[in-house]
């Protein structure tokens, strides 16, 4: 049990059981409501029965509290074989009496109704398997399938209002399952009966990419998110994403890091980015935005914080060799450990398999710096606002963690690449662009500092090249009251004799 | 019903007309009032139409719960007819004799009546 020393500030809050399934117990402030029924109702496919399944095998798991599987769809032996698949194996806990799985088959063809009944049969079933394992949780998936089977629907309603009222008495803490009818959340108003706590799931298709939504619709005698939330379900159950913002209440950290490169360092501050703070560089295809991200995490290794890369482009073993060209080595990080880069296409799965993912190992490893590259990729995969209010909590969560995060992003506007980046800006503590420049047949490349909140940074654009020993800023030199660049600035440095760190050995970067 | 679909019920074959045992399961849960009656009815049914030719077990589930697995019992009372095969479920107090005895195939499915 999640059960903490200190005591709640709400006296009379709703006991609540904790469900384990992250982002869950968040929006629903800790969990299902304890010893009640909660009806979880959605479309076919949308999720219904892992979520169930998933509430028991945590709470036989996490929170020693023994559950009962009562299926009424699915066959106990296709049941464990869907679960196994999903590392959700029934059978080690149904084997030390954790867990029961049932199946009630209810066949129309073979029953006749010659007379007054009820549903004890059912009642003694229930009981039997709750009292043999003592169990704390319940599952009904799905006990609308009795409407199929037994015709007089007067008996059956009221029947299942004793057997909720039951539940209730018995302190188990149950999920009704039920489908979502015409006009109504369930077909057979399931909804009249069950009114602690209701949870919409939904699956739909925007863009060609299946999205899964989640949505508490009311929780009896406790505060609840309202908005709907993704979620996802991968190889290890479902993750919630509560779409909600975080707050700005995280504590801010006056600790600085190092960019990587000490001449960039100089022009934020002298001492780098915050600790804790999310950066953006954003810059045209070529200009070195996987270079900047490649010192920021070298940087971070060299110190001996693990960072974690996300590649929505590259490949690892392309981004290492890339970053080998310009003097960087991250094989011994990435052998230690130390460095994770995780390569995938952002079309491999939906926005919500991304960002969840990316949420999982930022909670699993527990990375100093990450490093997404490009999160501009990810807008190829939903519409900018879920990618907007997706990409506020995760930075949100970050900055909760002290995490220092560097996305890059790809724009296409050569002159302006502020425009493009979709209003992320605004999250983002530190703004790096990169540019590109193609004047009188060469390519200049230039980065600037276009905000950084919260410490002095140079307004200067400054020329950079990329050559074998690495990225080096090129000192600014003026004419006449211009800055000059490129060959005008190699001319002009010739022909004055001004001393020059190093001559501008420019390597084109493939 | 028709004289037609009484005619085809009693085809070789079927189940009442071949004579064959009836081996029957009544489930209750307790001696309630309705287990009584479903109990009496049921008595009264193999008395007219399976003299002989029947066995009924009854099984009480307040006692035994573990067997309302095997039978798929939920609602109760629930008779189940094991033998003759197909197995057959009656769900109530058998007090509607016409449908019991079509649950029992002693009489046929009235699926041309109006």
């Amino acid at each position: 049990m999640a059960k903490t020393a200190t005591r709640p500030a709400v006296v009379h809050a709703v006991p609540k059981s904790p469900t384990g399934i992250q982002g869950l117990d968040e929006i629903t402030g800790g969990g299902l409501p304890r010893g009640r029924p909660t009806l979880i109702c959605g479309g076919p496919g949308c999720g219904k029965t892992i979520l169930s399944m998933e509430f028991l095998i945590n709470g036989a798991r996490q929170f020693d509290e023994p559950g009962v599987f009562l299926s009424f769809e699915e066959s106990v032996e296709d049941l464990t074989l869907n679960f196994a698949s999903l590392g959700l194996d029934p059978r080690p806990l149904a084997a030390r009496k954790k867990l029961s799985l049932d199946y009630v088959r209810v066949e129309p063809n073979e029953i006749e109704e010659t007379g007054a009944y009820d549903l004890d049969g059912l009642f003694i079933r229930l009981e039997h398997a709750i009292d043999a394992i003592g169990a704390k949780r319940v599952v009904l998936d799905t006990i609308e399938t009795l409407f199929s089977g037994l015709s007089d629907t007067r008996v059956l309603r009221a029947e299942l209002r004793r057997l909720f009222n039951w539940l209730r008495t018995k302190g188990v803490t149950a999920i009704v399952t039920g489908e979502r009818g015409e006009g109504a959340m369930t077909r057979h108003g399931l909804e009249e009966y069950i009114t602690d706590c209701v949870i919409m799931l939904d699956h739909r298709v925007v863009e060609q990419n299946a999205t899964r939504r989640l949505r508490v619709v009311k929780y009896r005698g406790s505060t609840h998110g309202a908005n709907e939330s993704p979620f996802f379900i991968d190889e290890s159950g479902i993750s919630v994403l509560p779409i909600t913002s975080l707050g700005l209440q995280h504590s801010v950290s006056p600790s600085r890091l190092s960019t990587g490169v000490p001449d960039l360092d100089g022009m934020v501050g002298g001492k780098g980015y915050f600790r804790g703070s999310s950066i953006l560089v954003s810059g045209t295809a070529g200009a070195g935005k996987t270079s900047l991200a490649g010192y920021f995490v070298e940087a971070a290794c060299r110190r001996r914080e693990s960072a974690l890369y996300f590649a929505f482009e590259e490949s690892a073993a392309q981004i290492t060799r890339n970053l080998r060209s310009i003097g960087l080595d991250l094989e011994p990080f990435l052998r230690k450990g130390l460095l994770q880069i995780h390569a995938a296409r952002p079309t491999t799965s939906g926005l919500e398999g991304h960002l969840s993912a990316m949420h999982r190992l930022v909670e699993e490893n527990k990375p100093r710096v990450v490093v997404v590259d490009p999160i501009s990729n990810l807008i190829s995969v939903g519409t900018s606002v879920e990618v907007r209010a997706m990409l506020a909590r995760l930075i949100d969560f970050m900055k909760v963690r002290q995490v220092t995060a560097l996305f890059t992003s790809l724009t296409v506007d050569e002159e302006h690449p502020e425009g493009t980046d979709i209003g992320i800006s605004s999250f983002m503590d530190t703004w790096l662009v990169l540019k590109n420049i193609d004047r009188n047949g060469e390519r200049i490349r230039t980065l600037d500092v276009l905000k950084s909140r919260g410490m002095p940074h140079s307004n200067q654009v400054r020329e950079f090249v990329l050559t074998s020993q690495g990225l080096k800023l090129l000192d600014v030199v003026r004419d006449q009251g211009r800055v000059l660049i490129g060959s005008e600035r190699a001319a002009h440095v010739g022909d004055h004799a001004v001393p020059v760190r190093r001559p501008a050995r420019r390597a084109r970067r493939r | 019903m028709s004289p037609k679909s009484a005619h085809k019920a009693r085809k070789p074959g079927k189940a009442r007309a071949t004579g064959d045992f009836y081996d029957l399961r009544l489930y209750i849960a307790g001696q309630t009032a309705r287990s009584l009656a479903a109990l009496a009815n049921l008595q009264k049914i193999c008395d007219e139409h399976l003299e002989g030719r029947y066995r009924i077990e009854v099984i009480d589930l307040l006692e035994r719960p573990q067997l309302a697995r095997g039978d798929q019992i939920l609602a109760l009372p629930t008779l189940v007819r094991k033998l003759p095969e197909p197995i057959r479920k009656l769900v109530g107090d058998l007090s509607n004799t016409e449908r019991a005895l079509v649950g029992l195939d002693l009489r046929p499915r009235a699926s041309s009546r109006a």
